[in-house]
């Protein structure tokens, strides 16, 4: 799939070469709404979410694909968009942090924070777009699928102890809510083990 | 009518059998919100109007001379509007030592640090940057900028720096010696520090067991996932702005100042969230080189550094090298012990070898004890603190040596830490004497602990199991800290802080006000504030915030109930001495009928004599030395040497758990960090130039390589400080490598003293102790 997105453009700097930098128009729906932006060939999607969109909830962490913080949903499916050029996007459907609910608040956000599932923060975005592949695809994991789902996500906070935990719990929720036909997000179970959350956040 | 008072601290608990009505509940974080949806503005978020991209040009060598730079092709770069190099920074040649609240540098290295002048000292230390009107032109540019270098000798190891003849890597360095004074000619040793007591020598001669060992620890970096950043904006009348992720924006303006020499009255640092620091995140880098390049620009500049940047330029911990010597008597009393450290600095001197000096042997009463520490320069980056600084290099040597110990006197290993561990009044190694500290508790509870009895696997003949154990201490942090409250006719407060949150400590100062004023956690509205907002806070960092923030927010609230008081007094037409507070509801003494909660006293202000400010100050407070001890079980596969971690307990004394959940997840990223520390994380060097700067070869633990870390707080009030509560963010990373290792010796029988224990060192000493019949 690079191959088809990159080809035309490189074919088109060829025939320009005097146009230093050479701008793509691309279309792509981003949390679900229909957006058109011009970038280079060169620029990473990271790099446009973040410096020309303005959804800076997707953070850059290593640069290299080895972090899972600029983790956004490609056609439902996990990448790391530092990974992806923007003109790839061109066509395809994009989720990021900002979109992972758009009518409030996900109950995979809603256990991180019971949980403590997060310290500085940095890494939440990449997580919590990971997870939310994860159970798409698999809504009911043991504790070993989502260590291994998430794998890819680098915490050095947490020791990924209430993330696991958090994960696990928002999978029983969604279940929970699937079962009783109604959204699970208003749900709130006593998290695995712990005590509940005393205080709410308002 | 009202005056502002700062009350003393006691830190006398509540009794027992009573409760908080706060401490020790499981509010969810103010900031969490924000953070689970991307909201939350880190640094590197930030976007202003006009803004230019910059990028740091950086040395390729180790060491080398610079011959020339010309920076004319960058210049004339489409797009560029800055380029900079070390001719545009203020010339500091002052061997002043710049404090930053959690390490130390002289200012004419710091100045070199961050941007070089004559000479290279490590691969990667900043040479030029230049800012342009997209990061792509920005990252041209820099590739444009020639500089030419005449390559010197690389001095790698710190034994190697410390021989007579090694080249010199500063010419101007002379070693402080014990007492303080300089020696006379130039070396590689920026420090020895020492410490003595009673006689060491007579302590071995009249041990019944001595165990001597060598162990080497790697250099390691701290790992946070958001790499530095900063955005500055040069004000045309000469005001500077800068937004950084920072552990601590009043350090950062001090040194901006130092280094840019000007008043840190004409400049404001922002703090952005801090996507983890660890403790390195307190330097400054770019921030001065973004403030240059945006003077020069006329416009704002960000700047953020690459994974490759963050492992290079920044300060990693000290790799070491440590010889541990200890006796002991038939009856398990240690007798005598005696260290020898050394701490490669990198670049510049200010390795934390003086607090490895001090952690390493001051958990235990040893009545003859000698350490000598060195600090030692090195063609690799600068080091900075790391999590109990310099701690568990020092921990990773005594604890093994005290396992090696108990297991010649056939003791027991917790029993043996047990009968030797110091209480109040002992000393530390450096002559302190410890307030009140819970390592027996700590010790007791790792002896009665459910997973500390409980059987092993089994192994196959492919696999074995073992268990370890180890204990670590942190001395603990105070310095200064300021707080604002300021009340909302809603009955909600303004809580103003300035200590940068790396963790969630802003639920955690707010509980302690909300504790104090009767209110729900959530009517307490913390903020950090910048530097022009609030007053001076020292960084986050050495496990303060919750002990020295915290205290200030205690005096915050009482100064806010003596100034709420005489409005409450109108209110209920009583006299203001007659007022009584608690619970949330003020009431007349003598007639408790008569009463008025403290929402409703807010809401009132206006009419009672106007608004209130109340403060909350902290200077200094005494330190409350924390103690942690884990338990790991581990896997180790014969035929490979891969060491998996099967269980894990983190036993600690938090004084006061005030998150109860924030300090589990400390007690479990801490132990992460160390397991990371014990089995995978190394710099690898070759001539000076690190091989592995990223995360695919410099590699984190991932949520694949740990288990679930099982947590026990033991509560043991500090003396100093609200409701004993002790910091607890350093401590978890002490253990951890010794207990990794002795589970590993448990399991195999070899003893592995360098790191980190990867697969062919345990393979290798398998094989050399005659293992399976493929190693060899």
């Amino acid at each position: 799939m690079t191959a088809e997105a990159t080809a035309p453009q490189a074919s088109m700097a060829a025939e320009r070469p005097k146009m230093a930098n050479p701008k793509i128009m691309v279309e792509a729906t981003i949390n679900g709404v229909a957006e058109t932006f011009v970038c280079e060939p060169r620029q990473t999607l990271l790099e446009v979410l973040r410096e020309q969109l303005g959804l800076t909830g997707t953070k850059e962490g290593c640069g290299n694909g080895n972090c899972g913080a600029c983790c956004v949903l490609l056609d439902g499916r996990p990448v790391n968009s530092c990974l992806v050029l923007a003109v790839e996007a061109d066509g395809r459907d994009i989720v990021t942090i900002e979109g992972l609910d758009r009518d409030g608040v996900h109950p995979l956000q809603q256990a991180f924070l019971e949980h403590g599932a997060l310290q500085c923060g940095i890494c939440t975005p990449g997580f919590l777009m990971s997870a939310k592949a994860l159970l798409d695809a698999n809504p009911r994991p043991t504790e070993h699928e989502v260590r291994r789902w998430l794998a890819g996500n680098l915490c050095r906070c947490t020791g990924y102890d209430k993330i696991i935990r958090a994960v696990l719990d928002a999978a029983q929720r969604l279940a929970a809510g699937a079962a009783d036909g109604q959204a699970a997000r208003h749900a709130h179970g006593q998290p695995g083990g712990q005590p509940a959350t005393e205080v709410g956040l308002a | 009518m009202s005056t502002a008072t700062t009350p003393d601290v006691k830190g006398t608990p509540l009794p027992a059998g009573t409760s908080y009505r706060v401490l020790g509940t499981r509010p969810v974080r103010h900031d969490g919100m924000e953070k689970v949806t991307g909201r939350a503005r880190f640094g590197a978020d930030v976007h202003l109007p006009g803004m230019l991209y910059g990028q740091v040009v950086r040395s390729p060598y180790p060491h080398a001379r610079i011959k020339k730079i010309d920076t004319s092709r960058a210049r004339a770069h489409p797009g560029v509007r800055a380029v900079i190099t070390g001719a545009d920074f203020p010339a500091l040649d002052s061997d002043a030592v710049k404090d930053l609240g959690e390490g130390a540098i002289e200012l004419r290295y710091a100045s070199q640090l961050i941007m070089a002048r004559d000479k290279v000292v490590f691969q990667g230390q900043p040479v030029a940057a230049v800012a342009a009107v997209s990061l792509q032109a920005a990252r041209e540019a820099a590739r444009l900028v020639e500089v030419e270098y005449e390559p010197l000798p690389v001095v790698q190891e710190a034994l190697a720096a410390m021989e007579p003849g090694a080249p010199l890597i500063h010419d101007d360095l002379y070693t402080v010696v014990p007492g303080g004074a300089k020696a006379q000619r130039p070396s590689n040793v920026a420090k020895h520090v020492q410490h003595e007591r009673g006689d060491v020598e007579a302590g071995f001669a009249a041990a019944d067991v001595v165990v001597e060992r060598e162990f080497r620890t790697a250099m390691v970096h701290q790992g946070y996932i958001e790499p530095q950043n900063a955005a500055a904006s040069w004000e045309p009348d000469g005001r500077l702005t800068v937004w950084t992720s920072t552990q601590g924006h009043f350090s950062v303006r001090e040194q901006l100042a130092d280094l840019l020499q000007m008043p840190v009255g004409r400049i404001k640092v922002m703090p952005m969230e801090v996507g983890g620091g660890f403790g390195g995140k307190v330097q400054v880098y770019l921030e001065p080189v973004a403030a240059l390049l945006s003077r020069q620009a006329g416009r704002p500049v960000k700047m953020w550094m690459s994974r490759a940047e963050v492992f290079t330029g920044t300060g990693p911990a000290s790799g070491t090298y440590i010889r541990c010597k200890m006796g002991a008597t038939k009856d398990g009393r240690i007798v005598a012990a005696q260290l020898y450290m050394v701490y490669d600095a990198g670049a510049f001197p200010g390795s934390p070898v003086g607090a490895g000096a001090v952690t390493g042997l001051s958990p235990y009463r040893i009545p003859n004890l000698r350490v000598d520490g060195f600090d030692v320069v090195t063609n690799k980056p600068r080091v900075q603190s790391y999590r109990a600084p310099g701690a568990p290099q020092a921990a990773f040597a005594v604890e093994t040596v005290i396992d090696e110990l108990a297991e010649a006197l056939g003791m027991d290993p917790v029993e043996l830490r047990l009968r030797n561990a110091a209480a109040e009044g002992d000393r530390l190694v450096h002559g302190v004497p410890f307030t009140r500290i819970g390592f027996r508790e700590v010790l007791a509870a790792v002896r009665d602990h459910p997973h500390y009895r409980a059987p092993l696997p089994d192994g196959d003949g492919t696999v074995a199991y073992g268990r370890g154990v180890a204990a670590g201490l942190w001395i603990g942090g105070s310095g200064t800290s300021t707080v604002h409250l300021t009340f909302n006719p809603d009955g909600t407060v303004n809580l103003i802080a300035g200590s940068p949150d790396l963790s969630g400590s802003r639920v955690s100062l707010a509980m302690i006000v909300a504790e104090e004023l009767g209110l729900d956690p959530h009517d307490v509205r913390p903020t950090i504030a910048d530097t022009d907002t609030v007053g001076h806070n020292d960084v986050t960092g050495g496990s303060r915030v919750t002990y020295a923030t915290g205290t200030a927010c205690w005096r915050a609230a009482q100064d806010a109930i003596a100034q709420l008081k005489p409005r409450a007094a109108q209110l209920l037409e009583a006299d203001a001495g007659a007022i009584e507070f608690g619970g949330g509801e003020f009431w007349v003494r003598d007639a408790p009928d008569r009463r008025i909660g403290i929402k409703q006293v807010m809401a009132q202000l206006k009419k009672t004599g106007g608004p209130i400010v109340a403060r909350g100050v902290v200077n200094r407070l005494k330190s409350a030395p924390a103690f942690g001890a884990h338990i790991v079980d581990v896997r180790v596969d014969l035929e490979t040497g891969k060491v998996d971690i099967v269980r894990y307990t983190a036993v600690q004394d938090a004084g006061k758990a005030i998150h109860p959940s924030a300090v589990e997840g400390q007690m479990q990223g801490g132990a992460t960090q160390g397991i990371g520390w014990a089995l995978f994380e190394e710099y690898v060097f070759d001539q000076g130039l690190m091989r592995n700067p990223t995360f695919l070869d410099y590699r984190l633990p991932t949520a694949l390589d740990v288990p679930m870390i099982d947590t026990v707080i033991v509560e043991v009030p500090a003396s100093d400080g609200p409701y004993g509560v002790r910091g607890v963010g350093e401590v978890p990373i002490v253990p951890p490598v010794a207990a990794i290792a002795n589970a590993v010796y448990r399991a195999t029988g070899v003893r592995i003293r360098e790191l980190p224990i990867t697969p062919e060192r345990v393979w290798r000493a398998l094989a050399a102790a005659g293992g399976p019949s493929q190693a060899g």
